[in-house]
């Protein structure tokens, strides 16, 4: 059984249809890359797996369980699978340690006595450890999103949701955040992410999934669909981004 | 110009201030109150408590509060809720107060991005737990100038209280002018007493804030 099972997925917003009956399963430790023009329903899709969104038809099951915004043990759940976002979204007005902390605190994870060594933790494997006493504003871009990565951390999730992190920095940021997610990949983790950095996609991607008008139009390894696309819809937007 | 006559009824002026003060800090904890829940139910589903704290809202910002004073202490009586002086502009500055802050409150609920709500979730926190460690701080951070300046407002309000006779600064200033017939000192006297006062708030409620909300602006 895959860890994620997404079966016929439908989703509209208003009377735009965004997911047009998407399937796809990811395995446990494989990293997923999905790309494709926007509005093609990549972040949508994303955020259905954390039901962030409600799906209109269709399922989708994580760890063998039904996703949906009403499930009973839906905060348990998603202590189990992080999400990033592109806009960072730490909590501006608490330090990078309590940033860290707070939801493993609230949640019993952890007790008081272990939060600062947890912070210290993760935010090692991110390599800010001397940031623990920041405020995220004083913090760059890169940091403040690898910050946001090792919150999520802290939560140890069985999987990890990308939604463009690297879309909101400064080009010469983007590269530290992408170490520290090669990283986790090497580590094993299960990382499905939406993304432009198609060289991160070619490089650590075990899949890449192309999705156009709301469907898997085309996957397979980097190797292969950037190297011989099998549709046009695929052969253009290469091109496009090259 | 002879302040000396004043000084044989400095004791009243001192317990005026205190009930002036009292009843600025009542009004203001019970608006307050009202105002967060109003605030809280103003963004909930409930149609019919929206409309109700809508028309609260519009029915108290839209009348004269001395008016809101009389009907508390004039007219509630005949519906069987009898109230003396202090008590009823304790009530009615009380609902006038409630009225802004829920407005300010509500605010500053909606000045913390959508996005920050949604992190907390996806963190696995509950809704109470976003609300108190997520949402509440910033939004009081937010709304706290405006709070502290609709405070300063009511305590200047709380004049209004000496029309139904309550013991506060202002009237007792009336009863001081009645016994000396020197109007200039003893107006000159509270008003005095009134900057006094608003401007220890305005100091108070820096300093707290300063305090309080030690994370830097956002930029």
């Amino acid at each position: 059984m895959a860890l994620v099972e997404i079966r016929d997925v439908h989703k509209k917003f208003g009377r735009t249809d965004v997911l047009n009956g998407v399937s796809l399963d990811v395995e446990e430790g494989e990293i997923v890359t999905i790309i494709g023009r926007s509005g093609s329903g990549k972040s949508t899709l994303l955020r259905c797996i954390n039901a962030l969104e409600t799906v209109d038809a269709g399922e989708i099951h994580v760890e063998g369980q039904r996703v949906h915004a009403k499930m009973p043990d839906l905060r348990q759940f998603r202590q189990r699978v992080g999400i990033v976002f592109q806009a960072f979204n730490l909590f501006s007005h608490l330090k990078v340690e309590r940033n860290i902390t707070l939801a493993p605190l609230l949640t019993g994870r952890i007790g008081k006595s272990e939060a600062r060594a947890l912070a210290q933790d993760v935010l090692a494997r991110v390599g800010l450890a001397d940031k623990i006493d920041a405020w995220p504003e004083q913090l760059s871009g890169g940091q403040q999103q690898r910050v946001a990565i090792a919150r999520c951390l802290a939560m140890a999730p069985h999987l990890m949701l990308f939604d463009e992190v690297t879309s909101a920095l400064d080009p010469e940021l983007v590269g530290e955040v992408l170490k520290v997610m090669e990283a986790m990949a090497r580590q094993g983790m299960t990382m499905i992410l939406v993304t432009h950095e198609m060289g991160f996609a070619r490089n650590v991607a075990d899949r890449i999934v192309f999705m156009h008008q709301g469907r898997v139009w085309e996957q397979g390894p980097p190797s292969k669909l950037f190297v011989r696309p099998e549709t046009p819809e695929l052969a253009s937007f290469i091109a496009s981004v090259k | 110009m002879n302040f000396l006559p004043l000084w044989r009824y400095r004791d009243q002026l001192i317990d005026g201030t205190l009930v002036t003060l009292e009843l600025t800090v009542i009004a203001a904890c019970f608006g307050l109150l009202i105002g967060t829940a109003g605030a809280v139910a103003l963004k909930g589903r409930a149609k019919p408590t929206r409309w109700l704290v809508r028309g609260y809202i519009e029915l108290f910002r839209n009348t004269p509060s001395l008016i809101q004073l009389f009907i508390v202490f004039f007219v509630l009586p005949s519906f069987g809720l009898k109230l003396p002086a202090f008590e009823a502009a304790a009530v009615a500055l009380s609902l006038y107060f409630g009225a802004y802050s829920v407005e300010i409150i509500r605010s500053g609920l909606d000045s913390v991005p959508k996005s920050q709500i949604e992190a907390g979730q996806c963190l696995g926190l509950s809704g109470w737990q976003v609300f108190v460690h997520i949402l509440l701080p910033p939004a009081l951070r937010n709304a706290y100038p405006a709070v502290t300046s609709q405070f300063v407002l009511l305590l200047l309000g709380t004049s209004l209280a000496s029309q139904v006779a309550a013991d506060e600064l202002f009237h007792v200033a009336g009863f001081v002018e009645s016994r000396t017939y020197r109007s200039f000192e003893v107006y000159a006297v509270i008003c005095a007493v009134y900057f006094a006062m608003a401007m220890s708030f305005k100091i108070l409620f820096a300093v707290v804030g300063a305090l309080a909300f030690r994370s830097p602006r956002r930029r």
